[in-house]
C-alpha cells in the first residue's frame, strides 16, 4: 500500500516536471507578489522600530517565507475533485482499491514537494539578493519550520478536502472554491500577520484553523518567537490535523451515499 | 452611415449575448451566488490589509488611511469594467489551443468585438457598485467637496482606465497568435496590475516609470483617484489619463490586428 502511494507522490512530481515551464512565470509572480508587499511595508513602517511584535527586518522576511510556504502547502485538489464529480470519473475511482482521498492527497504531496525544489528553493535564493532578509540561525530552528510546514501543508490539504468533498452534495461550487482561496490567503496570516489584527479578530481565529496554515511556520521561520513557544505552535497544529479529520470522515461517508454521477 | 448601422448590430447582438448569459448563469443559482460572493471577498480583502494596517500607523509615506481607501475604492471601478468587457484571460486556451478562433473568424463582427461577447461578464459589475461604496464612505471621512462636473469626469478617468487594461490585455492576448504555447505572461501581468492599488511613491523609481509609461496601471488607480483627492502635484497625470487610455488602447487593437493576419490556426 505504501508502495502505491510512494508512486502517486513520484508520478504527480514527475508530471509537474513535464509542464515546468509554467512555474518560471509562476517564479517571476511569486516575485512581483512579495515584491508589492515589500514595498508597502517599507513604506508602512516608515521610521517605526517594530510593529505587531516584529521590526522591518522581521517582517520582510516574514512576507517573502509566508510565500514560500504557500508555494508548498498550495494545491488545487478540491478543484480537481470537482472536476472529477462533475466528469463522472469519481465513480471509476470509487471502484479501484485505493482510498480515493488518500490519493489527492499524496498527488499534492507530490506536487508540493516539487515547487518546493524547483520553485521555492530558487524564489527564496533570488529573493534573498534583492531584499534584506534573514535565514534561520540554527538548523533547530530550520528542522522546526520544516515540521510545522509539513503541517501546514496536511492542514490545507484537508481544508480543501472539505470544500472538495462539498462538490458532492452541491454540484457546483466553483465560486464557493476561489472564495475560500482568498479567505485562507487572508486568515493564514499570507498578507497580514495575525499580530496585527486587533484582539478581537485575533481571539476569534484562534478558533479557525488558518493561521496554522501560514501563520505558525512563518513566525517559526522568522526567529521572533522562542523555541518552546514553536512547539507549541506544532502540537496546535497536530490538534488540528485530528479535528478536521472529522468532517472529512463524515463528509466522505455522506458522499458515497448519495453520490449522483452527472457525466460518464 | 455605414457605420452608425455597424454600432447598432453590434450593439443588439450585445444585448442578445447578455440574456443568453443570464440564461445560463442562473441554472445553477448556487454558483453564481457563490461567484458573486468569491468576488465580493476577494474585494473586502484589500479593504482590510488597509484598515489594519492603518490602526497600527497613521500615515503611510504621506497618505492617510482614507486616501489609501478613496483610491482603492477607485481602482475597482476600472477594474470592473475592464474584467466585465475583456473577460478573455484564457485566450491562448480557449481560442488558440482549442481551435476556437477559427470559429471566430467566420463570424460577421469583427474578432476582437466577438471574443469580447463570448466571454462578457456583466455580473461584474458589482465591483462597480462596491467600488461607488468604498470611495463614498473614504470621501464622507475625509470631507471632499465635488464640483457639478466631477461626476463626468470620473466617468471618463474610468472608462479611460477600464481602456488601458483592455489594451494591454488585448496586446497580451494577441501574442497567442504568434506563439502558440503558454507563456504564461497574462498571470503575471494580473499580478502586477495590484501596484496601481496604492499610491506610486512607495515605490522605488523604477517600478514607478514601468506603472507610468510601460504598463500604465498607475493610469487606473493613483493617479486619477489623486485629482478628486485635490492632490495638485498629481494633477498632469490625472489629466494624462484620457490620453493613455486612447494609446494603450489604440496599440492592444493594432497589435491584435496584425496577430490575426498572421495567424494561421493551430487546433484541431
Amino acid at each position: 500500500m505504501r508502495k502505491l502511494y510512494m508512486e502517486l507522490i513520484r508520478m504527480r512530481f514527475l508530471t509537474m516536471l513535464a509542464y515546468r515551464v509554467n512555474y518560471y512565470s509562476g517564479i517571476i509572480i511569486y516575485g512581483i507578489n512579495i515584491g508589492a508587499y515589500f514595498f508597502l511595508w517599507s513604506a508602512i513602517y516608515g521610521g517605526q522600530q517594530q510593529l505587531g511584535g516584529l521590526t522591518v527586518e522581521q517582517m520582510t522576511s516574514y512576507v517573502a517565507i509566508a510565500w514560500m510556504s504557500r508555494a508548498f502547502y498550495f494545491n488545487n485538489i478540491d478543484m480537481e475533485i470537482a472536476q472529477d464529480v462533475r466528469e463522472g470519473k469519481v465513480a471509476i475511482e470509487m471502484i479501484r482499491p485505493y482510498n480515493y482521498l488518500s490519493v489527492k492527497t499524496a498527488q499534492a504531496f507530490g506536487e508540493g514537494i516539487f515547487r518546493f525544489l524547483f520553485f521555492a528553493g530558487p524564489g527564496i535564493f533570488l529573493i534573498s539578493l534583492v531584499i534584506p532578509f534573514r535565514f534561520p540561525a540554527s538548523g533547530e530552528d530550520w528542522g522546526l519550520y520544516l515540521i510545522s510546514l509539513m503541517f501546514a501543508f496536511l492542514i490545507n490539504t484537508q481544508i480543501n478536502l472539505v470544500t472538495g468533498l462539498l462538490t458532492f452534495f452541491l454540484l457546483r461550487n466553483d465560486g464557493m472554491m476561489r472564495a475560500k482561496r482568498v479567505v485562507v490567503d487572508l486568515l493564514s496570516g499570507l498578507v497580514l500577520p495575525i499580530s496585527f489584527f486587533p484582539g478581537w479578530a485575533q481571539t476569534a481565529m484562534g478558533f479557525l484553523p488558518f493561521q496554522a496554515v501560514n501563520y505558525y511556520p512563518s513566525l517559526i521561520f522568522t526567529g521572533a518567537i522562542s523555541t518552546g513557544r514553536a512547539w507549541e505552535l506544532i502540537g496546535l497544529q497536530v490538534a488540528w490535523v485530528l479535528i478536521i479529520m472529522i468532517p472529512i470522515l463524515f463528509l466522505w461517508r455522506k458522499a458515497r451515499h448519495r453520490l449522483v454521477v452527472q457525466g460518464g | 452611415m455605414q457605420s452608425i448601422q455597424n454600432a447598432k448590430h453590434i450593439f443588439q447582438i450585445f444585448a442578445d449575448y447578455l440574456s443568453q448569459y443570464f440564461k445560463t448563469r442562473l441554472a445553477y443559482r448556487a454558483d453564481f451566488l457563490g461567484d458573486l460572493i468569491s468576488n465580493l471577498v476577494s474585494e473586502l480583502i484589500n479593504l482590510v490589509f488597509i484598515v489594519v494596517v492603518f490602526t497600527h500607523v497613521p500615515l503611510m509615506k504621506d497618505w492617510t488611511r482614507d486616501e489609501i481607501i478613496f483610491i482603492y475604492g477607485f481602482f475597482l471601478v476600472p477594474y470592473a469594467l475592464f474584467s466585465m468587457f475583456f473577460g478573455f484571460w484564457d485566450f491562448n486556451e480557449r481560442y488558440i489551443i482549442r481551435g476556437e478562433m477559427d470559429r471566430i473568424l467566420t463570424r460577421p463582427i469583427h474578432n476582437l468585438a466577438q471574443v469580447c461577447l463570448e466571454s462578457i461578464a456583466p455580473d461584474r459589475i458589482f465591483g462597480v457598485i462596491s467600488g461607488l461604496i468604498i470611495m463614498g464612505y473614504a470621501a464622507i471621512q475625509l470631507d471632499l467637496s465635488f464640483t457639478w462636473y466631477d461626476p463626468f469626469l470620473f466617468v471618463g478617468l474610468a472608462i479611460s482606465g477600464a481602456l488601458i487594461y483592455g489594451g494591454v490585455y488585448t496586446a497580451i492576448s494577441a501574442i497567442s497568435f504568434f506563439s502558440d504555447s503558454r507563456t504564461g505572461i497574462t498571470p503575471m501581468i494580473y499580478n502586477i496590475q495590484q501596484y496601481g492599488r496604492y499610491p506610486v511613491d512607495v515605490y522605488n523609481k523604477v517600478i514607478r516609470f514601468v506603472l507610468t509609461y510601460i504598463l500604465p496601471f498607475a493610469f487606473v488607480g493613483v493617479y486619477p483617484a489623486a485629482y478628486f483627492l485635490r492632490k495638485e502635484t498629481w494633477y498632469t497625470y490625472a489629466a494624462m489619463t484620457p490620453v493613455m487610455g486612447v494609446i494603450f488602447f489604440t496599440i492592444g487593437v493594432v497589435v491584435w490586428n496584425w496577430g490575426v493576419s498572421k495567424y494561421r490556426g493551430a487546433g484541431s
